[in-house]
């Protein structure tokens, strides 16, 4: 096994912990968390891929993951705003009981 | 491979399994910053210094506590009475399985040799820095827009209402 194979394949069952995680719970929190996991696992690759590919000097990938850094933290703020707001409206972040869309 | 990736990668995985498993959701929080903190690790074992040390100040830092704040905000650590996972966990489960046996088929069928496993990238700080502002300067102003338009939507999103009888 190849180096890049092995970090890509941490990164890809680092993204199928996730997943799981952001399909299974039932707090909208956990959920967000699972998010952030899928996320991290996107950069653990675009890192393996820019110091094992051609032209590393380039830094494409570098700039990426950096770039993808800073999306994700925009989305964590937003999102748990977006969950604050919704347990103050429907007094429970419990996904299986927000079953409507009108308030 | 060397110990250190087995050791690192081991660390990460538990770390993200116990961020999905665990009950208490305090505890969640405390098993995502290890997780964080392997991934960090891992980005400076493939010599990428800035994305590392990024990695720990974003998301050890920032995101982290964020996290904690929306928990004790909502009251979280307060486990549900009706378990912990949603009444579909079976059909999620079975989904990322299906991905990961695609995803780890397609990267272990894939492979071939790439041309930079025994050396080193020389980059510095100051490469990176010249870099964004040279050839992704447009990108970066993005970013700069999108973080303020996010952080700003964020606090009105989260912000207290008024009363409007009084």
């Amino acid at each position: 096994m190849t180096p890049l194979a092995g970090y890509l394949l941490v990164a890809a069952l680092l993204f199928s912990i996730g997943l799981a995680g952001a399909l299974t719970r039932r707090n909208a929190i956990l959920v967000l968390i699972g998010i952030e996991l899928m996320l991290n696992a996107a950069n653990l690759n675009l890192i393996a891929f820019w110091r094992y590919g051609p032209h590393p000097e380039a830094l494409t990938g570098m700039m990426f993951a950096i770039y993808s850094i800073a999306v994700a933290a925009a989305e964590a703020a937003v999102g748990l705003g977006l969950v604050i707001q919704i347990y103050r409206h429907a007094k429970t972040t419990d996904l299986d009981h927000m079953n409507r869309m009108k308030g | 491979m060397s110990l250190v990736f087995y050791i690192l990668s081991a660390l990460t995985v538990a770390g993200g399994l116990a961020a999905v498993l665990l009950r208490n959701m305090v505890h969640c929080v405390l098993a995502l910053t290890v997780a964080f903190a392997g991934l960090a690790l891992l980005f400076l074992n493939l010599d990428a210094q800035f994305a590392g040390f990024a990695q720990i100040l974003v998301y050890i830092g920032a995101v982290a506590i964020l996290v904690v704040f929306a928990i004790l905000l909502t009251r979280g650590s307060e486990t549900s009475r009706d378990g912990i996972f949603s009444r579909t966990w079976l059909a999620g489960l079975a989904a990322a399985a299906a991905v990961f046996a695609v995803l780890g088929w397609a990267v272990l069928h894939s492979m071939r040799q790439l041309p930079h496993e025994t050396t080193v990238p020389d980059v510095t700080v100051k490469q990176i820095g010249q870099l964004l502002v040279s050839r992704y300067v447009l990108p970066l102003e993005i970013v700069a827009v999108l973080l303020t338009v996010a952080l700003i939507g964020a606090v009105i999103i989260a912000m207290q209402e008024k009363e409007e009888s009084q």
